[in-house]
């Protein structure tokens, strides 16, 4: 066993994390800098924070994850981080040339309470940072939140501190995907342009962390969304966000400093929330859905009725981020399955409440903690077994250690590969992440099937 | 794309293309750090190393928590490994580092696939955390029953002046088990080096000698600073042992609190790593009269030299004799996969940055099968380890070194053992036998080769875009940017999903390994073919 020392027994704890279904602020807000078209992502803190989220974003993307660091050392961190930023400012543009840099802070900087909005004043008046050169920032205390703030901080930061307002409309919706796979913006922006809708989608991670082999390396690669288009988010229509943790305070930021209306969705994942989400989208474009929409849509449906034997009354173990832990455990719900035992380690009231709602049908009858942990988690399924668990990669040793059909969804996933290439937003998205599920669950029953009962025909 | 290789590119022409692009105070750090190996005349040779990293220039480099938790602790099966911080530095370090373990059996402890955290908030960044870590050792206990719990510090616990060796040493009184702490906090030092050295230290103090059992066996050794990645610790000990050497311990590959406990019984203290662990080697010579040796079990060569050093420590005919004999048998093999995969990877070209003693060792490897080093340097070592130990007097303590600290280390009143008398060592050194010599990784290179300490991501791309190198080797984070060149990318920290590649059997992984990635056909198709040709012809056929 892996996880021998996990006891079935449950003991409360106050102090002691094990097995976290979360990760710090920085890495989120990484992840988002890297979603800008130009954009050297800034660790204002030790070297190892930075090292830690390249690595860890590396794995999960297996492409290059580009980022500096202000390389604090004990002397910084007494008398503070400004000489190290400025000097990372003049490092960063005479060698690495990027259109704009996005800092976060560490929760060394925080602790040590680092101006970074002084700092950037200083560097943009004594030339540090050359003129048509950008900087945003924002604070990622790691002992706030996760890594879920982190992206939203960062996201917000970049409503805020680009977008303009010219008065003149753009005619276009601006789409806050939340922390979301780079081939989920892309069917995102897919589902957009199949209802005529112009958007402006950021972060877009698409074609900068799901790029191409070409023989040349590009420290920017082309995709990620423009200065340009950022800046023009202020004369938009309107915007969605999608995922209250990680996109609501970007497009009400925008809302309250810009006028420009938003709404805040569930990510779209399942049949349920991408209705949602085409819905808004048709709403807020004042345009109609193409047939061609409503027909995905129809696929989705008849594979999960044609597949109900298989789904109906499973019961699941779910893990991840609250916007994806919500919306997947709605499109489990809606297909007929059991989520029995739900966590997420990122804080939020809401949490349990959303997860309630949409579990309702089978009242209290749920295990939901957030924030928990996979110790936790692990310990519900040792008391009441699961037929599916759905997890990030840590997932794969309860998996293991209770023989439990394994699907992995969510950050990060060290171990396969996809996650970058195939959505799981929506209807095609849907039918994908389905698919796994399915394909789990059933080769689970070929395995297992008796040679009597082992069936050709499923 | 071999043909167009040019190696013979001046080293001293690529240092000056690197220091071009940065501001001019950056380029003058960094110049030191850069040494082009321009004649044959290596004597003098100086690399800058263990200074600061200039802020903003894309380093490899980690922190001093990720060397303290993750490379020493990390290895190490059979205690709770507790990082009192924010929840990061914790989630990052769980068993992202491939070091193997293998428990003796189903109950044995095994804490490593497990990441416990004090997950502070921020009213115990506010208010202190110290009631939080104190609850968490309580938890832990209550739920685990542990022998051993050691608390790792992240960056802000020393900035609220949370002591987590206090909290240990009442923890330790209360709960009746050894419990210590690691004052390892991100900005120490100016690498995971610091981390190390301080690790070490704190198993030096707190576990090494707490148990005197002698195993029970003729020839037995420490291994210091072999990590078990992929298995590498697993084959030595099994080579060792077919010699009829046992380990009492390995620091810290698939180790255990009771290894290191024993650890001062062994006879003599054979270092693989020079530079996370020759600190350790001292003291248990210091303390305890154990000698220690250089070794290296990366390459066949360097495998057979070093099982023949230790053989030739103990003066024992016998072991001599089996050594020599297994050295045959290991070696026909070995032999064997060199003439099968030579001929395909001679006249090829490796770089290699990484860690602190790999980016040395491995280069046996490449050559053996025909293969030029264009450059390398380490990630974290000191100058020690690019020079030589002749060095270390020369070496100025700046003030990132001067807050490591460093132990004060008497003879132990009653356990002080020299394994050798005075004379004894005397009349092998004079046979040129080399207790703690470690030359380092100057004598290696090439005239025509670079080295760089601590590279960064523009010297990098500058080393590919001239030297055109055919495999180029470092770790996760510069794996992708090379790849995206279409030049093979092999990872020397965690071996990327491959291993054993220590001691002979992993001679010949290594081997196969780099075969398949220089000779894998995939990278010969980066152009469609609408790229090589993009004429707009059609042409119709029926076949
Ligand atoms: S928890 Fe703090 S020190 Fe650790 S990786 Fe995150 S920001 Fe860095």
């Amino acid at each position: 066993m892996l996880l021998r020392h996990t006891p079935k027994e449950i003991k409360a704890r106050k102090a002691l994390a094990i097995n976290p279904a979360k990760t710090c602020q920085p890495i989120g807000a990484m992840y988002a800098g890297l979603g800008i078209h130009g954009c050297l992502p800034h660790s204002h803190g030790s070297q190892g924070c930075c090292a830690y989220h390249r690595s860890t974003l590396t794995r999960h993307y297996r492409e290059p994850i580009m980022a500096a660091t202000s390389s604090f050392t004990e002397g910084a961190s007494v008398f503070g981080g400004q000489a190290n930023l400025l000097q990372a400012f003049l490092t960063i543009f005479t060698t690495y040339d990027p259109d704009i840099v996005a800092v976060h802070t560490t929760c060394l900087s925080e602790t040590i309470g680092d101006d970074v909005n002084q700092i950037v004043k200083k560097a943009k008046a004594d030339g540090t940072i050359p003129e048509g050169k950008y900087v945003i920032h924002t604070p990622t205390p790691s002992y706030v939140g996760s890594h879920v703030t982190g992206f939203s901080n960062m996201v917000k930061a970049m409503a805020v501190q680009l977008a303009e307002k010219t008065g003149k409309s753009n005619g276009k919706v601006n789409i806050v995907p939340g922390f979301v796979e780079p081939s989920d913006m892309v069917e995102m922006k897919r589902i957009a342009g199949m209802l005529g809708v112009e958007t402006i989608l950021f972060p877009d991670t698409s074609g900068i962390l799901n790029g191409p082999l070409t023989g040349k390396f590009q420290m920017y690669p082309k995709g990620g969304v423009t200065i340009d288009e950022l800046k023009r988010t202020g004369d938009s229509i309107g915007s969605i966000g999608l995922g209250a943790w990680a996109s609501a305070d970007a497009v009400r930021a925008l809302d309250t400093q810009l006028k420009v209306p938003c709404q805040v969705h569930d990510l779209p994942i399942g049949l349920l929330a991408t209705d949602r989400f085409v819905d808004a989208l048709r709403t807020v474009a004042g345009v109609s859905v193409p047939d061609t929409v409503t027909q995905e849509r129809g696929q989705l449906l008849d594979v999960i009725s044609d597949m109900q034997p298989h789904l109906y009354g499973k019961k699941v173990a779910i893990a991840g981020d609250p916007d994806q832990v919500i919306a997947l455990t709605e499109f489990l719900v809606t297909m007929g399955m059991k989520p029995v035992h739900i966590v997420t380690g990122t804080p939020g009231k809401a949490f349990t409440k959303r997860i309630k709602e949409v579990t309702a049908r089978f009242g209290d009858d749920i295990n939901v903690k957030g924030p928990g942990d996979l110790f936790l988690l692990h310990q519900w399924i040792k008391n009441e077994p699961v037929d599916l668990l759905i997890c990030n990669t840590y997932g794969k040793y309860i998996a293991r250690d209770e023989d439990i059909p394994f699907v992995r969804h969510g950050f990060p996933i060290l171990d396969r590969i996809g996650h970058s290439y195939f959505p799981s937003v929506g209807y095609k998205g849907g039918l994908h992440l389905l698919e796994k599920i399915l394909g789990a669950l059933m080769d689970r029953t070929d395995r297992d099937a008796p040679e009597e009962r082992f069936e050709l025909v499923e | 794309m071999t043909g167009e290789r040019t190696h013979t590119v001046n080293p001293e022409e690529i240092k000056k293309e690197i220091l071009a692009k940065y501001p001019p105070k950056v380029a003058r750090k960094r110049a030191k750090q850069i040494t082009p190996v321009s004649s044959d005349e290596k004597d003098g040779l100086k690399v800058g190393a263990n200074v600061r990293t200039v802020p903003g220039i894309i380093t490899q480099r980690g922190c001093c928590y990720a060397g303290c938790k993750g490379v020493i602790m990390g290895p190490t099966r059979d205690i709770i490994n507790l990082t009192h911080g924010p929840i990061g530095c914790g989630f990052y370090s769980w068993l992202t580092r491939r070091n193997q373990t293998r428990p003796p059996s189903d109950d044995a402890d095994n804490y490593m696939t497990y990441c416990f955290s004090t997950d502070m908030q921020d009213q115990d960044i506010v208010f202190g955390g110290e009631k939080k870590l104190k609850a968490a050792i309580q938890e832990a206990y209550d739920i685990f029953k542990p022998k051993s719990i050691s608390i790792f510090s992240t960056c802000p616990v020393g900035l609220i002046g949370d002591d987590v060796h206090a909290v240990a040493r009442e923890m330790k009184e209360k709960l009746g088990i050894n419990i210590f702490g690691f004052s390892c906090e991100g900005y120490k030092g100016v690498s995971q080096s610091a981390g190390h050295h301080i690790a070490n230290n704190a198993i030096f103090t707190h576990v090494v000698g707490l148990d005197d059992t002698v195993m029970d066996a003729k020839f037995k050794i420490n291994l210091l600073g072999e990590y078990n990645i992929g298995g590498d610790g697993f084959v030595i000990e099994e080579l060792l042992n077919k010699c009829g050497i046992e380990l009492v311990s390995t620091f810290s590959g698939n180790s255990t609190m009771d290894q290191f406990a024993n650890c001062h019984t062994a006879d003599l203290n054979a270092v693989m790593c020079h530079r996370s662990i020759n600190y350790v080697a001292d003291m248990l010579e210091t303390k305890y009269g154990i000698p220690w040796i250089k070794v290296s079990f990366l390459g066949p060569t360097s495998t057979a030299s070093s099982l023949r050093k230790i053989a030739a420590y103990f003066e024992d005919q016998e072991l001599i004799d089996r050594v020599e004999a297994v050295i045959a048998e290991e070696m026909a093999p070995v032999e064997a996969k060199i003439k099968e995969v030579k001929p395909r990877c001679e006249g090829k070209t490796a770089m290699m940055f990484v860690g602190g003693s790999r980016a040395h060792h491995y280069q046996e490897l490449f050559r053996d099968i025909g293969m030029t080093v264009l450059s390398a340097g380490y990630e974290f070592a000191h100058r020690d380890d690019y020079e030589g130990r002749h060095v270390i007097p020369d070496i100025k303590i700046d003030a990132d070194s001067r807050n490591i600290e460093e132990l004060e280390i008497e003879p132990d009143d009653t356990r002080y053992n020299p394994r050798k008398t005075e004379e004894e060592m005397k009349a092998l050194e004079e046979k040129g036998y080399p207790f703690k010599a470690y030359d380092g990784m100057i004598p290696e290179m090439e005239k025509g080769s670079l080295i760089i300490d601590d590279i960064s991501q523009h010297e990098t791309e500058t080393l590919i875009a001239m030297y055109k190198p055919d495999i180029f080797c470092a770790g996760i984070k510069e794996k992708y940017a090379v790849q995206k060149h279409g030049i093979p990318m092999k990872q020397l920290h965690s071996y990327d999903t491959g291993g054993p590649y220590a001691s002979f059997e992993g001679a010949i992984n290594f081997f196969d390994e780099i075969d398949r990635m220089l000779n894998a056909n995939i990278w010969q198709y980066l152009e469609a073919p609408w790229q090589k040709n993009p004429e707009l012809s059609a042409k119709y056929n029926w076949e």
